[in-house]
């Protein structure tokens, strides 16, 4: 479009003067307005024509289907699950298992993710060098293909549960898993958590007396290790006022398959390594790109002024790289999350699998995609919202 | 400027109009393409598989050609989709496919939430369980604390999940989606039981490293029916696919084989006369040639032929009739009469 340059200035001299239709800001709520109606004609046009296919192929619709009972078993599952519970309840299983292997993933592809990039950026010429093989190497081949490495390399290498590996008492490695003894279920259990939340309170707060006290008189105070050993001391003392109970979990093989104690399954696993190790290629170089946006010269300069090489990376390097680090790694996260999807090619029971089944016994396939929409949708808005929140947490604040 | 949003507007408007005519009836949209599009499975042996030349080879497959002979008087007029469980039932909803023929199980909700009409069954089937001879389980009762690989997007699962819990044993269930991904975890011990479909685990357990170390349990756990299917909504094409499976069997029935069918043209019987068209009838009120179940019998043969061709004893699945065994020999396969 053209621009009158003199309707511009009349609008700034004369705003009543002008007609609304030459106004370009009204004009503008008209477009947009217009576009917005555009948008809801077609999405109505769209609802309305699949309902009345569908009601014409007389396939069921709706979200009544949620109440009926499932009617199928799921491998694994964080909360109590059994085929005689409702669609909703199955489905929430695979959203919790979903949940489940991207928070472990998540965090464990940050750790080995920094490690490599550290590594990369190393002057020692053969970790390097390791680290540069890692991420070129894991970068390029598909996830999916990983996936079925790691999971082949579980039931194809361990031994059947007849012949597990027993490598320490009360834990087996087989091709069932990793199965080990658990401390049996004991009401301290609970207190002993809520000893442990109690002193990470305890070590907010002297955390922030620790700074007040440094900032009036220069003394430092280790909130950090002091926090680490109340987080152990505390729990611990509650352990012991219990009696402390040693009652053990311990796996034992009945039939076919270890009773007792925890397993973790070889599909699990291979799900959690294969997205582990191929995104944490892309964490590392995002990690050593944020660590070279420092220059060199301001840990010459911290170094300097005797900060020790600890307090460098946490006073003077990492503020400045997590600037440049946050954003691409919360993209990062989200891929994670959105591959862990890939789980139904080897057997794991994620939101994905669990949901394909509905589809299947229900045929409500229009139902069930949508659910796989809003549920991936909740989980990437919801990280979002957080990595943006920690972002402006950590932005450089300018006066 | 605005123009050309105008113009783009009214594109798009009549773009989407287009989508809202009424797509003609299934008949004579197969018949005016000019062939039919059926949905196989890609990969089981002796149902729907490509072979080694390319070319397709199943009793599901051949049942199309049934169709296409009975249409077209063409058995080759026909064109096939390979699908897997999950994306079936919808590639038939969305006109993707125009007849279904991948073993799928007649169940009631199917047939009513799914919108689809099942035909005559062209195989009887049911769940099994094979399991590594080593383990030394003899029933399907002593399977208590197993682990179970299992096909999803089946009846599999929830006969399965049935089964245990009617016998109030605790299972594991491992799902993946691909029947030779699944093949292979459960060969390499992943599982203790592989479940699905007797006729499924016979072709599995033929392509094992070692078919001997493992047997298929004599418990068979569920009915499986499996029939073609094809979407609600035309009577017409619907009763052509039903009677050229039944044709099939019917054939059978009357000893019309492949061979014999032209000679049979100058049979006496009137049955003979009024099922190949000599006394026409038959096709006026299907809307085919008087000479389609002629047309079947010739091209594809009748589900004697069929059955023997792609899953009988001499093939390497080997299975016996059994259910699949005219009515006549004890089996479940009949036909009302061609009048």
């Amino acid at each position: 479009m053209k621009k009158d340059p003199s309707i511009a200035t009349d609008t700034e001299l004369l705003p009543s003067a002008v007609p609304a239709w030459r106004d370009p800001a009204k004009r503008a709520i008209v477009f947009q307005v217009a576009a917005l109606l555009l948008v809801a004609a077609v999405s109505y046009y769209l609802y309305s024509n699949t309902q009345s296919n569908l009601e014409r192929q007389s396939i069921a619709t709706g979200f009544g289907f949620l109440d009926m009972e499932a009617g199928f078993e799921i491998g694994e599952s964080v909360v109590e699950y059994s085929a005689a519970d409702s669609y909703a309840d199955a489905l929430l299983v695979g959203a919790l298992n979903t949940i489940k292997v991207s928070f472990i993933g998540v965090i464990l592809t940050i750790i080995l993710g920094t490690v490599v990039g550290v590594a990369r950026l190393s002057s020692n010429w053969l970790i390097s060098k390791l680290a540069a093989g890692y991420i070129e190497v894991m970068q390029n081949i598909p996830v999916l293909l990983q996936l079925f490495f790691w999971y082949a390399i579980f039931y194809e290498s361990f031994p059947s549960p007849r012949q597990a590996l027993n490598p320490f008492e009360g834990v087996f490695l087989c091709n069932r898993g990793l199965i080990f003894g658990v401390p049996e279920s004991h009401a301290v259990h609970g207190t002993m958590a809520w000893a442990f939340v109690a002193a990470l309170a305890i070590g907010w707060l002297l955390n922030r007396w620790g700074r007040r006290r440094q900032a009036e008189t220069g003394q430092i105070f280790p909130a950090v290790r002091v926090t680490l050993a109340l987080g152990i001391v505390l729990p611990l003392l509650a352990w012991v006022f219990a009696g402390s109970p040693t009652a053990m979990d311990i796996p034992e093989l009945r039939g076919f398959n270890f009773t007792g104690g925890v397993t973790v399954s070889p599909e699990f696993s291979a799900l959690l390594l294969g997205l582990v190790f191929y995104t944490a290629a892309f964490v590392a170089e995002i990690v050593r790109a944020g660590i070279q946006s420092v220059s060199r010269g301001q840990v010459e300069a911290a170094m300097a002024v005797g900060l020790r090489p600890g307090q460098v990376l946490h006073l003077v390097i990492l503020p400045q790289a997590l600037r440049v680090i946050i954003p691409p790694l919360t993209s990062q996260m989200l891929n994670l999350t959105k591959n862990s999807s890939l789980a139904i090619a080897i057997g794991y029971a994620d939101f994905v699998a669990v949901t394909n089944t509905t589809i299947n016994q229900t045929g409500q396939a229009i139902e069930g995609v949508a659910l796989i929409m809003l549920i991936y949708l909740s989980f990437s808005l919801s990280t979002s919202l957080f990595m943006n929140w920690y972002n402006k947490k950590m932005a450089l604040v300018e006066r | 400027m605005r123009l050309s949003r105008l113009t783009v507007l009214v594109i798009i408007l009549s773009l989407l109009a287009a989508g809202v005519a009424f797509a003609g009836k299934d008949l004579d949209a197969v018949k005016k393409k000019g062939f039919i599009q059926a949905g196989v499975n890609g990969g089981v042996f002796g149902f729907g598989m490509p072979d080694s030349k390319g070319v397709w080879k199943g009793l599901d497959v051949d049942t199309a050609r049934a169709f296409a002979a009975a249409i077209f008087g063409d058995a080759s007029k026909v064109k096939f989709t390979p699908l897997t469980a999950q994306q079936r039932f919808t590639a038939l909803q969305s006109g993707e496919i125009d007849v279904l023929t991948r073993n799928a199980t007649r169940t009631l909700s199917r047939e009513t939430q799914l919108g689809l009409n099942f035909v005559t069954v062209n195989y009887y089937d049911g769940q099994g369980f094979m399991i590594a001879k080593k383990l030394g389980v003899k029933s399907a009762k002593d399977l208590d604390g197993a682990t179970v690989c299992v096909l999803p997007g089946t009846t599999t699962e929830q006969n399965a999940a049935d089964y245990f819990r009617s016998n109030n044993m605790k299972w594991n269930p491992v799902v993946i989606e691909s029947t030779s991904e699944l093949a292979k975890t459960f060969f390499a011990g992943r599982c203790d039981v592989l479940t699905s479909d007797a006729s499924q685990l016979a072709g599995t357990r033929a392509v094992a490293p070692n078919p001997n170390d493992y047997a298929i349990m004599p418990e068979i756990i569920s009915k499986e029916p499996l029939a073609p299917a094809v979407r609600h909504g035309d009577d017409q094409f619907r009763d052509i696919v039903d009677f050229a499976v039944l044709a099939m069997i019917n054939a059978e029935e009357m000893g019309i084989t492949s061979k014999n069918v032209d000679a049979k043209l100058k049979s006496k019987d009137p049955m003979v006369q009024r099922f190949l068209g000599v006394i026409e009838g038959n096709g006026k009120s299907l809307g085919l040639d008087e000479k389609w179940a002629y047309n079947i019998i010739k091209q594809v043969g009748n589900y004697g032929e069929i059955f023997e061709r792609n899953v009988g004893v001499n093939t390497t699945l080997g299975i016996e009739r059994g259910l699949n065994a005219l009515w006549t020999n004890g089996g479940l396969m009949y036909s009302p009469p061609f009048k």
